[in-house]
């Protein structure tokens, strides 16, 4: 059975296509890399995956199921919110919010509830960091917080919406190498969405690299190409290979790399694409 | 009716200032104020933690004009306090992105709404005493009957806030992967501002629609600087609401200094206290402390 389904799949925010009749199939227990310009849609994407945003045509599966909200067999790690840095909340009780989160009744986790939070936590190694408050942990340590609370109902399918973004490389590597770890131990599929290529490398099957309402999804070898990358960005694009890094190239500017620094409020944003 | 248990008091104080629970008006105080400060505690517990302060206050204020037009024909200002803030409540929840970023429009509502309440009082002949006890609050004016109500009310909140406490707190803390999981947010934004609304009528009963803030988020914000936990920042906040609506009572009663500023100092005060940094807290951080709930 297939993790993900999409048969001639198009997704409209607003006026605004985002996705226009696109057909894939991400296997179980494949780990892969979402990546495409800003606006590209990665995140709508994987709001489609969840039942956030219906397909207003085609069909889309999950897990041998139409995509539907409330899917426990589905782990999501949302962007990271700003917000969390503030709250004067234990990483313990934060992630607890998610076990039975959706149910009436009170936030007091029952002996199951404890020790469901209690294992998500030891699977990220955040036992220790969960004591402290959510006000006093990095940026890093709140990244895995979340990827605990996405593990929360053992899913079988595992989202993640830039989960690499604004932490230094060397947290990036710590990040990439945890998640791969764990789809491996838990053998489940992963779709992670990133800016750039090179910290996901290592740890990807295969790429799903979106761009201009359009999606490429196969090894890093048949998409990360001139040919692809030129029709997904829509102008001429270079890919150059350095010393197992792979750069994208757009009349000299590494265009991934320019991707990223935009979200850390770059006044130049979504120049690039002009 | 207030001048004279301002002048009643007063008397007290002077001559028997041991026996401040053999009156009635004490007994009363005393009573609202406790059903007041639990409900105002917890509910603002979670307005803290929304980050939706400023919505007690925005409806505390279009609380005024209702309660000022209650009075203008003639219903017990209470009433019209609670219906202004439950309509406007759940007018905010509904609307909630869309007020996001809108403050320049809802300090204008709030300002029309202080105005329109001034406009009533206006109407109205008993004019500064009503004033002064609505944007102030006159906990030593709660009668019986009101107390009866205030419990009512009380228990209608914070059982429904006990119903709904857990998928509130997940649509609060992970608005994304609440909504993904099945947990609707605007639902639960409604629910939680229309609790809002009730808990800021009958906070407004003790302190006035001027001074909700104090009982509502002061002991809230210092319970979350106390402890990172959800239960006992529950339990803090609603005991430090206690506290200072009880210590501010009894102030008032022995200084002849209004309830309202005893509160309002005890809830800065406290705030204050709580915010200091600790040097053993910065050093081993909360880990002796720590117990899963």
């Amino acid at each position: 059975m297939n993790a993900i389904e999409f048969r001639d799949v198009t997704l409209i925010l607003g006026d605004r296509v985002v996705l226009a009749e696109v057909s894939l199939e991400i296997a179980s227990r494949e780990f892969v890399g979402v990546l495409g310009p800003n606006g590209a849609g990665k995140t709508t994407l994987m709001r489609a995956i969840l039942g956030l945003v219906p397909a207003s045509r085609g069909s889309i599966r999950v897990l041998g199921h139409p995509a539907a909200r409330g899917n426990p067999a589905v782990g999501y790690v949302p962007q990271l919110r700003s917000d969390v840095g503030t709250m004067r909340l234990s990483g313990w009780d934060f992630v607890a919010r998610v076990v039975d989160g959706h149910r009436l009744g009170m936030p007091f986790p029952g002996k199951a509830a404890r020790a469901e939070v209690d294992r998500v936590l030891d699977l990220v190694g955040a036992g220790e960091l969960a004591r402290r408050s959510l006000s006093e942990t990095s940026g890093g340590e709140r990244q895995r917080l979340l990827l605990a609370q996405a593990l929360i109902g053992r899913p079988r399918l595992l989202l993640l919406d830039e989960p690499l973004l604004s932490l230094d490389p060397h947290f990036q590597r710590d990040m990439v190498e945890l998640v791969k770890a764990l789809q491996a131990e838990l053998g489940i599929a992963v779709l992670f969405s990133v800016h750039e290529l090179n910290p996901l490398l290592g740890a990807l099957d295969r790429v799903l690299y979106l761009g201009r309402t359009q999606a490429a999804l196969g090894t890093v070898a048949d998409v990360i190409t001139g040919p692809v990358l030129s029709r997904l960005y829509g102008s001429e694009i270079d890919v150059v290979r350095l010393k197992g890094r792979i750069f994208v190239m757009s009349g000299g500017h590494d265009l991934e790399r320019d991707a990223h620094r935009h979200d850390d409020g770059s006044p130049h944003a979504h120049a690039h694409h002009h | 009716m207030t001048t004279a248990l301002r002048t009643l008091t007063r008397t007290i104080t002077k001559e028997d200032s041991g026996k401040m629970l053999e009156y009635d008006f004490m007994q009363n105080a005393f009573a609202a104020a406790t059903i007041v400060s639990i409900v105002s505690g917890l509910v603002g517990y979670f307005l803290v933690l929304r980050g939706q302060t400023f919505a007690g206050h925005a409806l505390a204020h279009v609380g005024f004009t209702g309660a000022t037009g209650a009075v203008l024909v003639g219903i017990a200002p209470l009433w019209g306090l609670v219906a202004a803030t439950a309509a406007a409540g759940i007018s905010m929840g509904f609307l909630s992105e869309r007020l996001a970023q809108r403050d320049v429009a809802i300090g204008i509502i709030l300002a029309l709404s202080l105005g329109l309440g001034l406009l009533f009082l206006h109407f109205f002949t008993a004019y500064a005493t009503q004033a002064t006890a609505l944007l102030f609050g006159n906990v030593l004016a709660v009668d019986g009957e009101t107390v009866w109500i205030l419990l009512v009310l009380g228990i209608v909140s914070v059982a429904t806030l006990a119903v709904i406490s857990r998928p509130l707190l997940f649509a609060s803390l992970q608005p994304e992967l609440a909504a993904a999981k099945g947990v609707s947010l605007r639902l639960y934004s409604v629910l939680f501002l229309a609790i809002v609304a009730l808990a800021t009528a009958e906070c407004a009963q003790i302190v006035g629609v001027l001074l909700v803030f104090a009982l509502m988020v002061g002991p809230a914000a210092a319970a979350q600087r106390l402890t990172t936990g959800i239960g006992k920042g529950l339990l803090f906040s609603a005991g430090l609401a206690l506290f200072e609506a009880w210590a501010g009572i009894t102030l008032a009663f022995y200084t002849d200094w209004p309830s309202s500023f005893w509160i309002t100092a005890l809830s800065a005060g406290i705030y204050l206290l709580a915010t200091l940094p600790r040097s053993g807290r910065t050093q081993r951080p909360a880990r002796a402390r720590y117990r899963p709930a």
